[in-house]
């Protein structure tokens, strides 16, 4: 009943409050007080009467756990202590926990109370927090620990029960000053052999330390715990000591000591989140390649390492200056245990860029990091690995064997996604993608491939055109539709990304607008325009192929609203007719909203003063659009296209040839074919209303439909 | 701390600069990305070069280490610009090294900086390879065996060299800032795994790159013509070319040595510009000497490729291997390597 009263509790605490539930604190520490200065409570019940049954379980509990601490407190010789108050202790810790000031009695009086080992082991095993544990316990406890002459079972227990519960510590700034004591603990032998203990927690690297271990390095040889110890140090302080880890072996440290992980578990639980950020070092292993590879094949990007020689060591003249630099106390914070934004936000005055710049590319924070700091060098070193990398990876360029499609593809993955946080290309791989395109199959890593290609910096189109257009033109017409659409696909996006950086430029200095991204804006869109046209005709005006190109020019349509840029620019008509004489309704739909958008973008253009001033050149957009709306109009509406002086002008002989009878009415909004489904779907709709008229009409309108059509 | 520790922070500033930005600048960046877009793709190499010439900052060199690097077989490497690279820290370099291959070679033994091993690390830089004054120092990286005997007499042996030079390597240099250093061009002679592990340490300590340098058949075609003409007093080897049949199971090669006198004055034959070689003077050298084997053995050369050539100034292999013989051309023949390291770098 206990157990449950109080696990109801504390769930509802939890569920309610929404700082960190302490259950019995208070009680309990009033309770203390009172013992301590000789009261004995009277009535645990007085003044309490809501919530009366749950509360005096409450007590009940805290009671007994006060009257058994009371016991073991008092007891004064060895063997005398009572199982039953021990037991009490036991049940109620291993239930609900122990408040920090219960927490504080036990460690003092476990640590100097005379007792047996085996009690004191069982109540440092009891040792579980309810929520968090003071400090000052943990330190007094130490203290206690060294003075008396505890045997190294107790110690080795206490120092896994600490680090079991490190997390739960509610401070620790006085816990690194204790460092000291725990390397102490390291020359005992016992304390060495049983592999939990984990001083690196309280990390303050100094170089006899690393001697010292080095030393026991010497004397026990290759220990994991140890390994990993030293491979830390080797992180915080990489001109004191060098290791290379062996590849496979990937767990150094045992994470939770099992004695306590279920109780570590429940409190986590009940606290919602660890309370304070964990803190989890990780060990770099070498490299972690999938195989074996060569030491400079391509596509391999190391984990983030610190520059193994600090800039104080470069000023010097070489030497003995590494102690120099450890009293010093420049403290840099090693890349190898950044792994959060938050990380990089307390630290972000202690990071040194890495030693390796391209390892920045599987590292989010230090992406972001990448973005705030002004310094050119970072992309020039990232230039050049980058090149090379990207040149010896190539599978289709045969610099080299030793990458596989597969990890080609997976590496420019790799590249792209950084490409796309940074929201920018990188130079190395716009050079990269004009020296390899000659020789691009067009299906190799086709879909990576081409998305280098939508991030080409905004720059001057008639210098990236004969590199890229030249090259690019000669796969689009010869490869699959499939293929033209991913092209066409990539460079929306390519256009997106320069009206995207133009509207951020413009943002930035709203007075001048450079010329050169209106140029080049408008120069890429006459050339995808140009493609489209002789795509469509390769490809039979294929309704799929014909999405991709009014995709483009959607965008294109929205250019002078959405992106700020004075530009307005038409469609050529072998894009446009082919979308109006489709029997393909989304491909119409779609060209009537674009439509629709070139009248609310060159309306508001309108205003525009530049526009207003460069009249001429905008008038043969204006022109170009009237005689678009015209023949829409024309087809849709009156179905007049096919008269003389319009624009779908066709000799009345041969539209006679192809016996189509009233072939005037055959294309406007009653009897286009593109248009067929909208009745279709319409007479479905209204099948409840006339069900059986409905089948009739449907076939009325088919029929007729066909007979139109095929004469 | 130090505030010039860290790389300049402006939080302050609205917008942080863009990648693009210092393309757009008058930086040397911007040159650099010119030179890119500049250049077509892959190929397309000058079709005039000078005559190997003796360099007078060859004098400097110490004649011990010149015979130190003639006569062995080196492997080439390209190498990208290394960032942080400080001639004054040589000796510490050394002792960095040294841990860090006493750590790879104890995998899972940590080791203390400045702990004694059988064997050293030394830098030296060897001054006078270099073609100009602008390029930077030539430097030779060994790995030394201490004899186990303590005695004096005996000699402590090379297991391992390596050697990173630029000789007339302007054209990279001039696009690159102070940070770095471009020694494009590494040269190595030792076991392959020594190779991996130096090179793994300098990409990890100044974030450079090595990729090895193979020589093309065209590349190869100029060598042959360049050595050929350069004059020397006697004549060490015959001119040799190793021809492969791309044939299966195994690849035919078909080796054709001539007499050095009578290439020479095969070349002179057909040279005429005076202190430059050009494009159509080397193909018509080639050509000259395929349709004499022709006319001999019936075999037409021009379908099968150059691997291989030696003469008496020095030897390539198409997969990247060199052997220079000859003192008075070292520089000569560093600088077309050079060119080649700088061609592939960019």
């Amino acid at each position: 009943f206990t157990c449950r009263t109080s696990v109801v509790m504390s769930t509802r605490e939890a569920d309610l409050s929404p700082v960190i539930p302490i259950i019995q604190t208070n009680p309990l520490a009033w309770k203390m007080r009172q013992i301590t200065s000789g009261f004995v409570p009277l009535n645990w019940k007085y003044g309490q009467n809501d919530k009366e049954e749950l509360e005096y379980a409450e007590y009940n509990e805290s009671e007994a756990l006060c009257r058994a601490l009371e016991h073991i407190r008092m007891v004064k010789e060895k063997g005398s202590v009572e199982e039953r108050h021990l037991r009490t202790v036991e049940d109620i810790a291993w239930k609900s926990g122990l408040a920090p000031e219960d927490i504080d009695t036990l460690l003092d009086v476990v640590l100097s109370g005379p007792f047996a080992e085996a009690v004191k082991n069982r109540m440092l095993k009891c040792l579980i927090p309810a929520t968090l544990i003071p400090e000052s316990a943990v330190v007094r406890a130490f203290s206690r620990l060294c003075a008396s002459n505890c045997s190294n079972n107790t110690k080795v227990l206490f120092c896994r029960w600490l680090i079991a519960m490190f997390d739960f510590i509610d401070g620790k700034e006085d816990m690194n000053s204790l460092y000291g004591f725990f390397f102490s603990f390291l020359q005992e032998e016992t304390m060495v052999m049983s592999d939990t203990f984990l001083p690196a927690l309280l990390f303050l690297v100094k170089p006899f330390r690393v001697r010292k271990l080095l030393e026991l390095q010497s004397k026990v040889g290759m220990q994991p715990y140890l390994q990993a110890l030293l491979s830390l140090y080797k992180s915080f302080c990489p001109n004191l000591i060098t290791i290379s880890l062996p590849p496979k072996r990937k767990f150094y440290f045992k994470t939770t000591d099992s004695i306590w992980q279920a109780a570590v578990y429940i409190v986590k639980e009940r606290n919602h989140k660890s309370l304070l950020p964990s803190v989890k070092l990780t060990i770099g292993t070498a490299y972690s390649h999938p195989r074996k590879k060569k030491w400079n094949s391509g596509c391999i990007i190391p984990v983030p390492t610190s520059s193994h020689i600090s800039k104080e060591e470069q000023d010097k003249e070489g030497g003995s200056s590494s102690l120099d630099v450890m009293l010093s106390g420049h403290k840099s914070f090693p890349l190898e245990q950044l792994h959060t934004f938050s990380q990089l936000l307390d630290n972000i005055q202690n990071i040194e860029l890495p030693s390796q710049m391209c390892s920045v590319l599987k590292s989010a924070p230090l992406l972001h990091y990448l973005n705030c700091i002004q310094d050119e060098t970072v992309w020039l070193r990232l230039y050049y690995w980058m090149s090379q990398e990207l040149k010896e990876g190539c599978t289709w360029c045969k610099v080299s064997n030793y990458t596989s499609e597969e990890e080609f593809r997976k590496f420019l993955d790799i590249i792209i996604s950084a490409q796309c946080f940074l929201q920018e290309g990188f130079p190395s791989s716009e050079a990269f993608l004009y020296k390899s395109l000659p020789l691009w199959d067009g299906v190799s890593c086709r879909a990576e491939y081409l998305q280098l290609l939508s991030w080409i910096p905004l720059g001057n189109f008639s210098e990236i055109k004969p590199l890229l257009c030249d090259s690019l033109t000669q796969l689009f017409f010869t490869s699959s539709i499939y293929h033209k659409c991913s092209v066409l696909y990539s460079l929306k996006q390519l256009l997106q990304n320069w009206l995207l950086w133009h509207a951020m430029e413009v943002s930035v200095k709203p007075t001048d607008t450079p010329m050169i991204a209106l140029n080049s804006v408008s120069e890429l869109i006459s050339y995808v325009g140009w493609l489209s046209t002789i795509a469509l005709r390769l490809e039979s005006n294929s309704s799929f192929l014909l999405h991709f190109i009014l995709d483009f020019f959607e965008t294109v349509s929205d250019m002078y609203l959405n992106y700020n840029l004075p530009l307005v620019m038409m469609f050529p008509r072998g894009v446009f007719y082919p979308a109006l004489l489709t029997s393909d309704t989304i491909a119409l739909n779609h060209l009537c909203y674009i439509m629709y958008r070139y009248r609310v973008n060159l309306t508001a253009a309108k205003e525009n003063e530049l526009i207003r001033q460069e009249r001429l050149k905008f008038n043969k957009t204006y022109q170009e659009f009237n005689e678009y709306v015209t023949a829409l109009v024309d087809c849709l509406w009156t179905s007049t296209s096919f008269e003389k002086d319009h624009y779908l002008y066709i000799d009345p002989q041969i539209l006679e040839k192809t016996k189509i009878r009233e072939y005037k009415r055959s294309l406007n909004l009653i009897n286009h074919p593109a248009l067929l489904p909208y009745s279709i779907y319409f007479l479905l709709q209204v099948k409840g209303y006339w069900s059986g008229f409905n089948h009739f009409l449907l076939q009325i309108i088919l029929q007729t439909r066909k007979l139109r059509q095929t004469g | 701390m130090d505030s010039s520790n860290v790389p300049e922070f402006t939080p302050k500033h609205g917008v942080p600069p863009r990648l693009r930005d210092y393309f757009t600048g008058a930086s040397p960046f911007q040159r650099q990305l010119a030179s890119v877009r500049k250049q077509t793709p892959f190929g397309q190499t000058p079709s005039r070069r000078k005559i190997p010439q003796c360099s007078p900052l060859q004098e400097n060199i110490d004649p011990q280490k010149i015979a130190f690097l003639l006569h062995k077989q080196w492997t080439l490497y390209t190498l990208t610009p290394m960032y942080g690279f400080s001639y004054t820290n040589l000796k510490q370099y050394s002792t960095l090294l040294k841990c860090f291959l006493a750590a790879e070679k104890q995998k899972g033994l940590a080791v203390e900086m400045g702990e004694d091993f059988n064997f050293k690390v030394t830098f030296s830089t060897l001054s006078g390879i270099k073609g100009t004054h602008r390029d930077p120092a030539a430097f030779l990286v060994q790995i030394v065996s201490k004899s186990q005997l303590s005695s004096k007499n005996t000699e402590d042996k090379v297991v391992w060299t390596g050697w990173f030079c630029s000789v007339h390597g302007d054209s990279l240099l001039e696009n690159v800032p102070d940070d770095f250093t471009c020694l494009p061009l590494f040269l190595a002679n030792g076991a392959e795994s020594n190779t991996a592990l130096i090179g793994t340490w300098f990409q990890k300590t100044f974030d450079c790159r090595f990729t090895r340098l193979t020589i093309s058949a065209f590349s190869l075609s100029w060598m042959a013509a360049m050595w050929t003409s350069c004059n020397l007093e006697h004549y060490g080897t015959a001119t040799e070319l190793l021809w492969s049949v791309p044939c299966s199971p195994q690849s035919l090669d078909i080796s054709y040595a001539i007499n050095p006198e009578d290439a020479k004055a095969l070349w002179d034959s057909v040279h005429q510009t005076p202190e430059e070689i050009t494009q159509e003077e080397v193909d018509l050298f080639i050509d000259c000497l395929c349709s004499h084997f022709h006319r001999h053995f019936r075999i037409n050369l021009s379908a099968t490729r150059l691997v291989c050539v030696s003469t008496s100034v020095a030897s390539a292999h198409t997969d990247g291997k060199i052997k220079i013989l000859c003192s008075k051309y070292l520089i000569g023949v560093l600088a077309f390597l050079t060119e080649l390291a700088i061609f592939q770098i960019e």
